[in-house]
């Protein structure tokens, strides 16, 4: 996949210069900001660092981001919380608001209750076997406790968080620092790059129309020079991916792993039974492939949750409706039941974790968090690794200024990527780099893989795949044995014809029940919109989902961006070609990899970078 | 005669109009459930207001506009973020708390108290602008209030436009029944404008502005004094969040008229 740059026209643009310029506000640049802003000034409030470009004033430091708030993020966290207690040394992290340490853990597996589930001949025998066994399993509302939980999978010593609450947190004690600048609702559109160093950044165009051309009070964006970029704009993040697409992956690496991570956050009914600080962990339904979680915050509030894999070959695969069915299982429901929606939201984790892994510094620009690889797949952790891959920068960058080195690709390695290297977040991205290699081949055996290189600390696992490629099956591969063929295709065509999303429709047919909306937790996924959140679509920006050869589209069965869009932003257009409304994007980025030619050089979606989104800080 | 105007903006701060807000009651004031978890905005009202002062500023020079605003510190800090990219002000800020039950009255003593002691102000030139309602407090009497205890006797609220005369007077249009507007003249400052949402689009983010904005901002925010309210100027007998209720069928292949008629018959049902 790659991004190339908007069709802007040939403008003149202002110019401003800083001395690092940041890309994206979470929980990396949280790190990156909050470490440096610390350094920024002596006791006596005169400069330690000095900037290049405003001659005696401390160094100029300004990040953009491009949701409306700094408290915008999604993510259901539970953290060991390492990274961020260093920073914070002495601070009591409960006092985040939504924040709780972890006082229970269980990792559950789920039976199917409803019978629709689509489990393999070892899924099967395993259910009946532990239906069989019934009192002596402990099996209990169609779920059996496992008696522990592994060790690489634990978070005993940990936070559950909320991200958008913590970002929000985190924001206020580097603003309030009055060193550093952070702008929210600002898109950056594109790295700046000449003579393959990048030099700063360019903000996005406003008072275009949809199409990008200039319209009423067309303002061209700014450009943002800076002798050090600091890229960090998550996995779907615009700058990321066009650095990526000129400079390349390191040789081997690939970033075809994925998954879509939905929440909800919900008010639990009174007697809902839940402490605060419990963490559960499911496997095995709804479907064999889809993990999900159960986090419970302070003041009866919960962050429940499931992960779509791309592994999950499902050519119609959804994610709001199999969250509904997750949350109805009976093992959950008997904990959401009576509980009312507060929030909800998705986002695109990138899943390859190490394999994934960008050159995480170049001439001018570094990469942390998420898009720089940082996730680790096997502990299912990712916002204190991001976090600490920003101090990481953060210290490097002090130890460059004070060393009066400039920014190369040289230097960052020498301090930052070799910090990185030594650290405990490097250590344990190797112990998981190849934990997920199994999953290709089944949920099983990519469980069995998981567990060889959890309890082996990577000194065992599965081979990689041979194959690069991970596209979904057909339907009729998938769906034969449930729906005959005819059917299947005049499904097909009947959704097709009106318009509707397929998944719905394929669900229906192979048993899985009505939700049963109740107004208040069980909602109809536009409600959600509404009711979880809502989504803003500023004015006068272009389009961020461009579909680049809609003939491709036109071609397209099923189309397979459509039935992932957490937003049911994207739909059945004209002449077959999706049709985006920028008003219903929550800009999670599934799109994106779940268009079925991304495996292709050229993707056929370019995910640019969009002002507004989900307004919710509860996520 | 100069045509520099010091303007000051009053401008509160609301949790943001998308989420849910629930009251709840506790012992004493009533407040919003989590609202310093929620996103705020600046109040959208009085924002208009602020848009048309950066406007009006920018066409008279040597004008200046003051954003005075009474709302936790950290909420301030958080909504000064989007707002200071979009027009060029001074901001005085108030640390107290932004909470629509407080007592119209004692705010607007406090707003009053913080303008009469703003360096350099001039009172004479003084156009004191704020919004005609309030997203946070329906009363809408706060700004007369304030004109008042600053000695403002021209007051127009419900405002849609200003047009400077060539002879330095104001053209004022108000907001009356019927979609009509009163046409009204004043000589000029001082006076009072409770804007209702004027004709100016939000402006665009500049990121200019914004980094000049927050040369001033941070320092003003970090001498922010806190600005108590009394807590028992008023006794709340009961607390009601407006009545809401969601009905949601997907209908496809039906016309505009036929979902206007629908529509239509749902409300008056009520």
């Amino acid at each position: 996949m790659s991004a190339s740059a908007p069709a802007s026209p040939v403008v003149e643009r202002q110019q401003m210069s800083v001395d690092i310029a940041g890309v994206g506000f979470g929980p990396a640049m949280g790190g990156f900001l909050n470490t440096l802003a610390r350094n920024l000034l002596n006791e006596d409030g005169t400069p330690r660092l000095v900037s290049s470009v405003s001659p005696g004033m401390p160094l100029q430091v300004i990040c953009y981001e491009r949701a409306d708030g700094l408290g915008f993020g999604v993510s259901g966290a539970v953290t060991r919380a390492r990274g961020i207690r260093a920073s914070f040394s002495g601070v009591d992290l409960a006092q985040i608001p939504m924040a709780v340490p972890v006082a229970t853990e269980r990792l559950v597996y789920l039976l199917d209750p409803v019978g629709a589930s689509r489990r393999s001949l070892a899924f099967r025998i395993k259910d009946r076997l532990l239906r069989a066994l019934g009192p002596i399993v402990r099996l209990r509302d169609h779920a059996v406790e496992l008696p522990f939980t592994p060790p690489f999978l634990r978070k005993h010593d940990g936070m559950i968080l909320s991200l958008g609450q913590f970002n929000q947190w985190v924001s206020e004690q580097i603003t309030s620092s009055g060193v550093v600048q952070i702008w929210p609702g600002m898109p950056v559109s594109d790295p700046l790059i000449e003579a393959d160093a990048v030099t700063g950044i360019r903000l996005s165009d406003q008072g275009v129309a949809l199409d990008g051309a200039p319209g009423d009070g067309f303002m061209p964006g700014m450009d943002v020079r800076a002798a050090l970029t600091v890229v960090a704009d998550g996995p779907v993040g615009a700058v990321g991916r066009q650095i990526d697409s000129h400079f390349g992956l390191p040789e081997g690496h690939h970033q075809r792993e994925w998954a879509l991570g939905m929440k909800m956050v919900v008010e639990l009914r009174e007697d809902s039974g839940l402490q605060p600080g419990t963490v559960l962990h499911t496997i095995g339904f709804p479907e064999p492939e889809i993990f999900g979680f159960l986090y419970v915050h302070p003041d009866r509030l919960a962050s429940v949750g499931i992960f779509i894999p791309s592994w999950l070959r499902s050519p119609v695969r959804t994610a709001y409706r199999y969250l509904q069915h997750f949350m109805l299982h009976p093992y959950i429901w008997r904990y959401l039941q009576g509980g009312t929606l507060k929030s909800w939201g998705a986002k695109s984790l990138q899943e390859s974790g190490r394999h994934g892994e960008p050159f995480l510094a170049g001439n001018g620009y570094a990469r942390i968090g998420e898009g720089s690889g940082s996730t680790n797949v096997l502990t299912g952790s990712g916002v204190d690794e991001a976090w600490t891959t920003g101090t990481q920068l953060a210290e490097a960058v002090i130890e460059l200024l004070e060393q009066k080195k400039p920014f190369t690709k040289e230097n960052l390695e020498q301090t930052y990527v070799r910090r990185r290297r030594a650290s405990w977040v490097d250590k344990e991205s190797k112990i998981a780099a190849d934990s997920r290699n199994g999953f290709q081949h089944g949920v099983v055996r990519g469980l069995l893989g998981t567990a060889l290189a959890g309890f082996t600390r990577g000194a065992l696992s599965f081979p990689a795949p041979k194959s690069a490629q991970t596209s979904t099956s057909t339907m009729e591969a998938l769906y034969g044995s449930r729906i005959p063929p005819a059917e299947l295709k005049q499904l097909q065509q009947d959704c097709a014809a009106h318009g509707t999303a397929l998944h719905d429709r394929i669900m229906d047919r192979c048993g899985w029940p009505q939700i049963p909306f109740d107004g208040q937790l069980l909602i109809s996924h536009q409600d959600a919109l509404l009711m979880g959140g809502s989504v803003q679509a500023p004015p006068a920006y272009a389009n961020h989902v461009v579909f680049t050869r809609p003939q491709l589209c036109q071609n397209c069965e099923p189309k397979l961006c459509i039935e992932m869009c957490s937003g049911q932003a994207i739909t059945r257009g004209e002449n077959g070609v999706p049709a985006f409304d920028r008003e219903k994007c929550v800009y999670c980025g599934a799109c994106l990899w779940n268009c079925n030619a991304a495996n292709e050089k050229e993707g056929n979606i370019n995910f640019r970078a969009g002002a507004g989104g989900l307004h919710s800080a509860l996520n | 005669m100069s045509n520099a105007y010091h303007i000051v903006v009053c401008a509160g701060v609301v949790p943001d109009p998308l989420q849910t807000l629930e009251p709840i009651t506790p012992a004493t004031v009533p407040a919003l459930k989590n609202e310093m978890m929620l996103p705020a905005v600046l109040d959208p009202w009085a924002a208009h207001a602020l848009y048309e002062a950066a406007n009006l500023a920018a066409h008279a020079a040597g004008s200046k506009v003051w954003l005075v605003s009474a709302a936790p510190k950290a909420k301030l800090q958080q909504v000064m973020m989007n707002v200071a990219q979009k027009a060029s002000f001074e901001l005085v800020p108030i640390d107290s708390p932004a909470s629509g039950f407080a007592d119209a009255h004692a705010v607007a003593a406090l707003l009053a108290t913080v303008i009469q002691s703003i360096p350099a102000l001039d009172r004479s030139r003084l156009l004191l602008f704020g919004g005609w309602e309030s997203a946070s407090r329906g009363a809408g009497v706060t700004m007369q209030l304030v004109a008042e205890q600053l000695g403002v006797v021209d007051q127009f609220q419900g405002v849609d436009q200003l047009t400077v005369q060539p002879d330095g007077s104001f053209e004022i249009l108000e907001r009356i029944e019927g979609g009509r507007h009163l046409v009204s003249t004043c000589q000029g400052p001082p006076a009072l404008l409770g804007w209702a949402t004027g004709n100016l689009p939000e402006p665009r983010n500049n990121p200019q502005i914004g980094m000049a904005n927050m040369r001033t901002i941070m320092p003003a925010l970090q001498r922010a004094k806190a600005g108590p309210l009394p807590q028992d100027a008023i006794r709340y007998l009961s607390v009601t969040p407006p009545k809401q209720q969601r009905q949601t069928r997907i209908v496809k292949d039906r016309s505009p008229d036929e979902i206007a008629a629908e529509l239509l018959e749902w409300i008056v049902q009520d």
